[in-house]
């Protein structure tokens, strides 16, 4: 049993928090965020010259092939600088979407520019873990090809996508998404409201009002295990992005404690407070045990096994971002509710998270139906 | 990152179930696994046995006679022994005086107690804490005046676990009233059938007396019974008692009570369905299993992998505050899921014959109540927390 990174590992660690370091400090994001896209494409290049963008692409197709440690790895620091742009959305999930599904055509077309940040793709699925699935985007098919039309609100980084990766059903199996179709940005009946999220990031309403695509579009055949393990795999990243910010949100609220001052020395001399922030740290270090075991876990062919550790993590990983956010603003007295401050981005950062791909109660529910007898 | 068991270790652990399958008494075993009450005579026999076949102590030096096993293999040997349903050992004379002794005993000292301690033909226990002194250990005020080559020891030991079994005391005595309170301390070995020793056992809210009160009234104890230096015992203190991280979690009794709380919520029923079908209950359940899986995965990334852990002070604390909480929750929810059979109690529940294919189930409520005193002993929660700080703050 071995929980150390290689040396390979620990240089990317380091290559990218030199990144976040040198590039993307509070008053630097303060820039992007006010930015007309949203995002900077000049830090999405970088990204793609540094490789991140190229992990989730097989070596066969031009990436590299690499494993969930360096996914999880690139995803703590995106979570410790706040990042705004499509890492999550591209790199990870419509990557690994295309990579699991798509033909040697769509891979040799797409994987990559998608490894050089020449395309920014998203995977268009309301992952809501436990949801009703009636808003599921629903593929006609006939002798032309396909049509596609349904709404999926609130997904990350449609509006600066080049290509939009459409999970649907095809009715075969009513409700949850069978299939998965390649439509371009601009495609007739493409209707995207753009929308920013609670965290900064730049998201769409994205409404399909009897979308045509040819037969080529669709990537694969029956998707559902392929879509599941996909998403799975990006809850994974949402969670490591989660530790690496819970990380900064802890750090940031014991060095405040430690410079503010009241009653004659800095409040972190107060127990009340110490131990708050003991809890804070327990509650991540446990989190981070078991999205290291996630690690080990999110690409296990043996799907049970996968979403029982995967809905684990989520769940400790959910609490742990709603009790250390809390904690942190309260903890800053009157500047953890300043936007002024970076707690306060942290906080939005850390219920985006707790929101995404399922909730604390979602993913305990899933656990709970995988419950062992034994 | 590599989440599995190595080779070695997984033969290591196929080692430990053959020998558990194989020489684990199966009156042991029925009495651990339905959760009676504790057996000093199973205690007893049980590290006999595992010192006969070489497994006495896993975790010492070859040296002195351990098996000198890599803190996984210790982790693993302690879980399959939990879940084999193999009574405790000791911790007082094997993990707690043991590495005192390797680290400041004398050769002699050694030599005199170490195998007795692995072969378990001496009981120890532990005189720590008093009546004005627990969370504050070093305001003790037994003392030890020395006079020719022995001590005179007088004083009142409280909260000592199994004392009423024992053989030998190792006890905190204060040998400088006039230094600061962590100065003036030593370490004393003492002989429990010593003139002057009374023990008084203190029945605790389970109806059982696992504790005792001892008095010593001019205890004369051999100056050669003096761990390492004279006023340097608070130095011991800490060591013995932060050495111990590889089982702090209890992990391996906590997967038993886990197993036990399915099978039990299986067998209940509660409004007409098996309790283990009440979707309130299965997520709480979900959750404590959730719970333990991460503290399990956290001892494992301590035990295994120091450059990604936090150190070594504050993962023993962490897991201490985790491993009680988990252990606590489980019981609230084995007598939760016994419903109103909970209060009828039965303090004594080995002699409950009536209840004996009941999976121990009499005796949830006591282990309830026993189980408090774990977030309690060996430095409390509240302490654990103080020592975390410490790091975490650095204030």
């Amino acid at each position: 049993m071995d929980f150390s990174f290689t040396d390979e590992q620990e240089l990317l660690l380091d290559n990218a928090r030199r990144f976040v370091a040198e590039r993307y400090g509070f008053a630097a994001r303060k820039h992007i965020l006010a930015s007309a896209d949203g995002y900077s494409a000049a830090v999405w290049k970088e990204l793609a010259d540094l490789g991140f963008l190229a992990l989730n692409v097989p070596e066969a197709d031009g990436g590299l092939g690499a494993g969930p440690v360096e996914t999880m790895l690139v995803s703590m620091v995106v979570g410790e600088g706040l990042l705004v742009e499509p890492f999550l959305s591209s790199a990870v999930l419509a990557t690994r979407t295309l990579a699991t599904l798509g033909s040697a055509e769509q891979r040799a077309r797409w994987l990559p520019k998608l490894a050089g940040g020449e395309l920014i793709a998203t995977l268009v699925l309301e992952a809501g873990y436990g949801r009703d699935g009636h808003d599921a985007i629903r593929a006609a098919g006939d002798a032309g090809g396909w049509e596609l039309s349904g709404r999926v609100p609130v997904v990350y980084h449609a509006g600066i996508a080049d290509l939009l990766l459409v999970a649907a059903s095809t009715g075969a199996t009513p409700g949850e998404p069978d299939a998965v179709f390649a439509v371009p940005a601009g495609a007739p009946g493409l209707h995207l409201a753009s929308c920013t999220t609670v965290d900064g990031q730049v998201a769409a309403d994205v409404e399909l009002r009897g979308v045509r695509v040819e037969k080529s579009a669709r990537v694969g055949g029956d998707a559902r295990l392929g879509l599941a393990a996909v998403v799975d795999y990006g809850l994974f990243a949402l969670c490591a992005e989660a530790i690496g910010a819970l990380d900064r949100t802890l750090a940031t609220t014991v060095e405040y404690t430690k410079t503010r001052n009241q009653f004659g020395g800095p409040i972190a001399r107060f127990q009340a407070l110490q131990h708050r922030m003991v809890d804070m740290l327990m509650r991540i270090e446990q989190a981070r045990s078991l999205v290291y075991l996630a690690a080990s876990r999110c690409d296990d062919a043996d799907g049970e096994e996968r979403e029982r550790a995967l809905s684990a993590a989520k769940v400790l990983v959910a609490d742990a971002a709603r009790f250390v956010g809390q904690q942190a603003v309260q903890l800053h007295g009157g500047m953890g509710v300043s936007d002024e401050v970076a707690i306060s981005h942290y906080f939005k950062r850390l219920l985006a998270a707790e929101i995404r791909f399922g909730s604390s109660d979602a993913h305990l529910g899933r656990y709970e139906r995988r419950l062992s007898a034994g | 990152m590599d989440l599995n068991l190595s080779p070695d270790d997984v033969a290591f652990r196929d080692r430990v179930r053959a020998f558990l399958a194989t020489e684990l008494p199966a009156d042991i075993r029925e009495r651990t696994l339905s959760g009676t009450r504790f057996e000093a005579g199973d205690v007893r026999r049980w590290q006999r046995i595992l010192h006969d076949h070489g497994w006495g102590a896993v975790h010492w030096p070859a040296e002195f006679g351990g098996l000198q096993s890599t803190p996984i293999q210790q982790y693993l040997f302690e879980l399959e022994c939990a879940l084999a349903g193999a009574p405790i050992q000791l911790a007082f004379g094997l993990r707690m005086l043991g590495p005192v002794l390797m680290r400041y005993g004398s050769p002699v000292q050694q030599q005199r107690f170490l195998p007795r301690i692995l072969s378990g033909e001496d009981w120890w226990c532990q005189g720590y804490s008093e009546p004005g002194a627990g969370s504050d250990l070093a305001s003790l005020k037994t003392t030890a005046v020395q006079n020719g080559d022995h001590y005179v020891v007088n004083g009142q030991k409280c909260w000592n676990t199994l004392g009423q079994f024992a053989d030998w005391i190792f006890c905190l005595v204060r040998t400088d009233g006039t230094a600061k309170p962590q100065r003036g301390i030593s370490l004393l070995l003492i002989d429990m059938k010593t003139p002057g020793i009374t023990v008084r056992p203190t029945v605790l809210l389970d109806g059982t007396p696992e504790v005792n009160e001892i008095w010593l009234q001019d205890v004369r104890v051999p100056v050669e019974n003096r761990i390492g230096e004279e006023n340097q015992g608070w130095t011991y203190a800490k060591f013995l008692l932060g050495h111990e991280r590889a089982n702090i979690a209890g992990i391996g009794a906590s997967k038993r009570e886990l197993l036990r709380l399915k099978r039990l919520a299986a067998r209940q029923r509660r409004g007409g369905q098996p309790v283990i079908d009440d979707p309130d209950f299965r997520r709480r359940l979900a959750r404590v299993e959730i719970d333990l899986l991460a503290l399990e995965y956290t001892n494992l990334r301590m035990l295994s992998a120091p450059a990604n852990s936090p150190s070594a002070g504050i993962a023993a604390s962490i897991l201490k505050i985790r491993g009680s909480e988990i252990r606590q929750a489980l019981s609230e929810l084995l007598v939760e899921a016994l419903g109103t059979a909970a209060l009828r109690f039965a303090a004594h529940p080995v002699a409950d014959a009536a209840d004996a294919e009941d999976d121990g189930s009499a005796g949830l409520t006591a282990a309830y109540l026993n189980l408090r005193k774990l977030s309690i002993f060996g430095g409390s929660n509240e302490i654990q927390k103080n020592i975390i700080s410490q790091t975490l703050i650095g204030l």
